[in-house]
């Protein structure tokens, strides 16, 4: 949504020169999400909605507190309620706010075919730059947590942006300046991780010995975190991917595969080209000619009585 | 020695008029293709009013091109069925590229390189059709779920640049071997062009199978 300059960006989509990296000595950014803290109030989803104006269509009542259902277009982030009973029998409440995970490595943007319209900040936050997005939906195949929705109106996609607009100008983004119960922080990432494993260390005192940080590796970590209390099973959050990666059928399609088919094209043709140097045309000869027409002749003179 | 006065259809109105339909989609969709597979080539995309445009115009295209080449199917099958001979062809290759007919077994309508692009094509078109279904966003998107399109449009990849050597070798092909252009874009070869590279086509002709294969020169 957001687009700085040039020299703001760590990574581009769809390009084959590098960024200049000049503003890699900013500090990493990070949201934490604390789970254990979350009372599901939806504050954050309200100002998500009022700070980039988004108003989603009104849905049916789904027998859950989950609403609307799923992340959409303009429904950059939501509360997922999933009702869990543990080893001893009892209900647990896990509420998760879902939305983009700014991945350090983003399977989005290495999907994306439109040169710019998926950047990385030196911050660190990944950014939809709709202008250029042209609708193909290959950012929906390259991220791991299924974030980006693409719109029904003007065929673009769209999803959290950090609230990149906000950041830039040294504000915590809407939804943490929403939370009424500090679930959300918002910093640089070494603060949010050491801010985690204080809450960590806590959850741990309390009886929740598997309590642990999601910030997956497999991704380069990620620029939102959770505190889960159950880190050992991420998927009890309402289908968080224990094991997040770009799937290797994405990395096969967008690494190796692209410029070996340029290659593979450019030689077969060049190919070509050297056939038609070296051994020339294949032409037909007067004496062919003289053949051709001698077999059509005598099948004439055949056939006449 | 003066041009043939008679020479031989080879492919009549329908047969052009369809493949050159299929010739025209084929290009758009390569161009439109590569715009969304390599950055190199995004520029392309200009060629359609942009990106969305280009997004947009593709699966439409895709679906025209399958429609006619299933014509081209009808009309061709017969001819590209494969025979013993196709082998023998195959095995004197390097007779072939090095334009020494001399050495080459005698073939009939279609050698067996034609045959070759037609099964290809028969075979690689339905496949991207498909494939292509599954990842047409705005009236699919949510048809199947996010695994299966990942491995769709890889699919999708691998047929269309399988697809374009194929479509490469073809127009290669025809530009190596002297006038097999206008028999596709006027419908005639001359005999000497029969005897030379479909000799036994020119027997059966000869022969007396289709005389209407045979007329005077335009």
């Amino acid at each position: 949504m957001f687009d700085l300059q040039s020299q703001d960006y760590v990574r581009r989509s769809a390009s084959t020169m590098t960024p200049p990296m000049a503003r890699s000595h900013e500090e990493q950014v990070a949201k934490l999400i604390d789970v254990s803290r979350c009372i599901g109030c939806k504050a954050c989803q309200a100002a998500c909605m009022e700070w980039n104006d988004l108003r989603p269509e009104i849905g049916h009542f789904e027998g859950s507190y989950q609403n609307p259902d799923d992340l959409g277009p303009s429904v950059w982030t939501l509360m997922k309620f999933a009702e869990y009973e543990n080893e001893q029998g009892n209900l647990e409440w896990l509420i998760r706010k879902d939305g983009c995970m700014h991945c350090e490595d983003p399977g989005c943007l290495k999907a994306c075919p439109s040169p710019g319209a998926i950047v990385q900040y030196a911050n660190g936050i990944v950014d939809f730059i709709s202008d250029k997005c042209i609708g193909c939906g290959y950012c929906v195949k390259g991220c791991p947590f299924d974030i980006p929705r693409i719109s029904k109106q003007d065929h673009k996609s769209y999803k959290c942006t950090l609230c990149s607009d906000r950041v830039s100008v040294g504000l915590e983004p809407a939804c943490v300046k929403a939370c009424p119960t500090g679930a959300i922080m918002f910093g640089s990432k070494a603060d949010m991780k050491q801010w985690a494993g204080e809450r960590i260390e806590d959850l741990k005192s309390r009886g929740f010995e598997n309590a642990g940080l999601y910030d997956p590796a497999a991704v380069g970590g990620t620029h939102v975190m959770y505190v889960l209390h159950h880190a050992d099973k991420p998927s009890l959050y309402s289908g968080l991917p224990d094991k997040p990666e770009i799937s290797p059928v994405v990395r096969g399609w967008k690494g190796i595969i692209k410029p070996l088919a340029l290659i593979g094209i450019a030689l077969a043709a060049l190919g070509g080209f050297f056939h038609w140097i070296t051994e020339g045309p294949n032409e037909v000869t007067d004496e062919d000619e003289a053949e051709g027409e001698r077999v059509l002749r005598e099948s004439e003179t055949e056939k006449t009585p | 020695m003066s041009p043939a006065k008679t020479v031989i259809v080879r492919y009549n109105r329908v047969n052009r008029v369809n493949h050159w339909i299929t010739a025209i989609c084929f290009v758009l969709l390569v161009l439109s293709g590569l715009s969304m597979f390599h950055p190199l080539l995004f520029f392309l995309s200009g060629l359609f009013g942009g990106g969305q445009w280009a997004r947009a115009v593709h699966p439409w295209i895709g679906v025209v091109l399958l429609v006619s080449y299933l014509g081209l199917i009808v009309q061709f099958w017969r001819e590209n069925l494969v025979h013993k001979d196709d082998v023998e062809w195959m095995k004197q290759m390097r007779f072939v590229v090095a334009n020494d007919e001399a050495h080459v077994p005698p073939v009939g309508r279609n050698n067996a390189g034609q045959k070759f692009v037609f099964w290809s094509m028969t075979l690689l078109i339905p496949v991207l059709f498909f494939s292509g279904l599954l990842i047409w966003e705005v009236y699919f998107g949510e048809a199947t779920s996010i695994p299966v399109q990942r491995v769709a449009v890889l699919i999708h990849s691998l047929a269309a640049v399988a697809a374009i050597l194929v479509w490469v070798v073809h127009v290669y092909a025809a530009i190596w071997v002297r006038n097999s252009v206008r028999a596709m874009t006027q419908g005639y070869v001359t005999p000497g062009w029969a005897w030379r590279h479909h000799r036994k086509w020119l027997e059966e002709i000869a022969s007396g199978h289709d005389k209407a294969t045979l007329r005077k020169r335009p």
